[in-house]
């Protein structure tokens, strides 16, 4: 029903009947190295809060698999002490954690007013045209997953697009198509990286 | 005005610790600092009129004069590095070129409000920034800076990066803190304000990485020096963040003396027009403030100066706007930004920013009807003033200033049922939205 007697209440919107659990996965455990960094950040809050330290226990989960499991949720649960639907709480809210599988490069093309007006739009376009794929998709090969997010504070390089955790700045959507065969062949090397690194030139 | 934050910004190894004691007077402002009493540092800061940086302005000596003091409780500062307001990115540049200077603003602020430990909280896209952080904090703990028993004056003082993970709700000061705690980023009912009860329920002073960059020099120099710099009440250097249609966007420092027209127009600045095409309007504070018009552009890009003119300086993240721009698509884009990232706690902004982007998509389209210019005035309105925090006004204001400044071009659309923007002029827009 709506609320409101001219909208209709949004069909796509959630509903607790058509909830999806998160896939349960293989059994999960940090490897030792990733214990370590773990234990080492947990001791940075106070003793009572490792709560604190979830967004980096899920961050290590994600790099370990590539995207965050139900049966990581209930690792990271017991390594911070609470339960487990606190966790599955946290990794629903934050939009950098996957709870699919993803491709090896997840092309994050900000579409906010800045990118937007220099054409984020049609990067967007040009980029769903070249691998075949809607926003929010992977590509068959499983190479590359496209994803549209919102400001990510590089407007002056605009549009920005985010791979993985690099930057590619200024990519014109004349350019999208030969930088998605770029990164076949080069790799991280295809990434303009962030105009800050003067060191790098 | 001498650039005082990013002298060296874009010279080689800028962030290193090295360069920084060599060529800023590194770490002098936290040596000085030591030796006074922390409440003479606190005065020191009310006395510069240093206004916090992020977005409200608020003084901050009187910010860190309200954290509690008689309490067993240990205290905290939070620094908000998060920096999501679309059309800032000053954070960025300090953090990745400057990042001692943050650290030793950090420092000094946890001396003066007795604090022993800073979270910097960094937003998970800059994954980049946070390595160079993490290395220059591990440099300054090594020389001594950080730790235990600083500069031999028996201060204590730890600085840890927090990285988040993809929510603007958490730049809100008690969201950012219910994040650093592990949980969503939603805000809390206020009172009690973070300076009596924030993280972990002890006082916490929850500051923006400028502002915390601003208060060496302040502790070094003086407060008359900085408050010099500026007009009154607006005193210190400034760095505003140019976007939009310009030849040189970017991040520039400046006084807050400098009109719009300078630093759109200015050879420093951003040198003008792309194209040379025709202004149209600039957002000056960042996405969440009202539009200025052409009329506007002599007003001193100050807190105060802006806000008489009937915007807010914001996070001083100006989107400039040529005549290419179809305003109704442009309320559109931003109520899809606010749509995603409201965090849904409160019901008029979380149900309210959807419809608005419904409408607003309705009329972009042109399937829009008179009926709607009204109901998307009405929608806004309910929702400014009713969320728990400044997101529920920030989401709203974007429709009620083009509805406010460009009525006539939702009208238009509505009666030509089409965006009536010259068909080589839509060439240039996003295809998407036409």
């Amino acid at each position: 029903m709506s609320f409101h007697p001219q909208m209709e209440y949004a069909p796509a919107r959630f509903h607790k009947s058509e909830r999806k659990l998160a896939e349960a996965g293989e059994p999960f455990t940090y490897t030792p190295e990733n214990q370590a960094k773990f234990n080492e950040n947990v001791a940075r809050y106070p003793p009572d809060q490792r709560k604190s330290a979830i967004l980096f226990a899920l961050y290590l989960a994600q790099q370990q698999q590539g995207y965050i499991t139900g049966a990581a949720m209930r690792y990271v649960a017991t390594q911070i002490d609470c339960t487990p639907a606190e966790v599955e709480d946290v990794v629903s809210y934050y939009t950098l954690f996957y709870t699919k599988p993803v491709g090896k490069y997840v092309l994050n093309v900000c579409r906010t007013l800045s990118c937007a007006l220099l054409g984020a739009e049609r990067v967007t376009e040009q980029l769903c045209e070249k691998l075949g794929i809607h926003p929010g998709e992977n590509t068959a090969d499983g190479e590359f997953t496209l994803i549209e997010v919102e400001c990510l504070g590089a407007c002056d390089r605009a549009p920005v697009v985010m791979v993985n955790d690099d930057w590619h700045e200024r990519l014109s959507p004349d350019q999208a198509s030969a930088f998605v065969d770029d990164i076949r062949k080069r790799g991280r090397a295809a990434f303009t990286g962030c105009h800050l690194h003067v060191e790098k030139k | 005005m001498e650039p005082v934050l990013t002298t060296h910004v874009r010279k080689p190894n800028s962030f290193t610790l090295d360069f920084y004691v060599k060529n800023a007077r590194g770490y002098e402002g936290l040596r000085k600092a030591v030796t006074l009493k922390p409440n003479d540092i606190i005065e020191q800061v009310k006395a510069s009129g240093l206004r916090g940086r992020g977005g409200a302005g608020f003084p901050t000596g009187l910010k860190w004069q309200f954290v509690l003091k008689d309490t067993p409780k240990p205290k905290y500062i939070a620094c908000n590095a998060d920096e999501s307001e679309p059309g800032t990115f000053k954070d960025h540049v300090l953090m990745e070129r400057n990042p001692h200077l943050l650290i030793e603003g950090c420092a000094i602020g946890c001396y003066a409000i007795g604090a022993k430990v800073a979270y910097i909280y960094i937003r998970g896209e800059f994954y980049h920034v946070q390595e160079t952080l993490e290395r220059a904090i591990d440099e300054a703990y090594r020389a001594g800076f950080l730790g235990k028993n600083i500069f031999g004056s028996g201060f204590d003082c730890d600085v840890y990066v927090h990285r988040g993970a993809g929510a603007y709700e958490a730049g809100e000061e008690t969201a950012l803190i219910e994040s650093l705690e592990g949980k969503r980023a939603q805000p809390r009912i206020k009172p009690p304000f973070p300076a009596v009860a924030g993280l972990y329920q002890c006082p916490t002073a929850v500051n923006n990485v400028e502002t915390l960059c601003n208060v060496p020099p302040i502790v070094l120099n003086g407060p008359e020096w900085f408050a010099s710099l500026g007009p009154e009440k607006n005193g210190g250097p400034k760095l505003y963040c140019i976007s939009g249609h310009v030849k040189r966007p970017g991040v520039y420092e400046a006084s807050m003396h400098t009109t719009l027209r300078e630093l759109i127009y200015g050879e420093q600045f951003a040198q003008g027009m792309l194209g040379e095409r025709k202004f149209k309007a600039i957002i000056p504070g960042g996405s969440s403030v009202p539009l200025l018009l052409d009329q506007h552009l002599d007003t001193p890009a100050s807190f105060d100066h802006i806000q008489k003119a009937g915007s807010l300086l914001g996070s001083a993240g100006l989107i400039v706007l040529d005549d290419s721009v179809c305003m109704v698509w442009l309320a559109m884009n931003l109520l899809h930004f606010y749509r995603h990232e409201s965090c849904g706690k409160c019901t008029p902004c979380r149900e309210g920013g959807d419809w608005l982007y419904k409408l607003l998509q309705r009329v972009e389209r042109g399937e829009g009807q008179t009926k709607d210019i009204d109901l998307l005035f009405g929608v806004a309105s309910n929702i400014v003033g009713k969320t728990l925090c400044a997101f529920g006004d920030a989401a709203a204001t974007p429709v009620l200033t083009t509805l406010n400044l460009f009525r006539h071009e939702f009208e238009a659309h509505i009666r030509e049922g089409r965006c009536t923007l010259p068909a080589e002029w839509r060439g240039r827009q996003p295809a998407l939205a036409h």
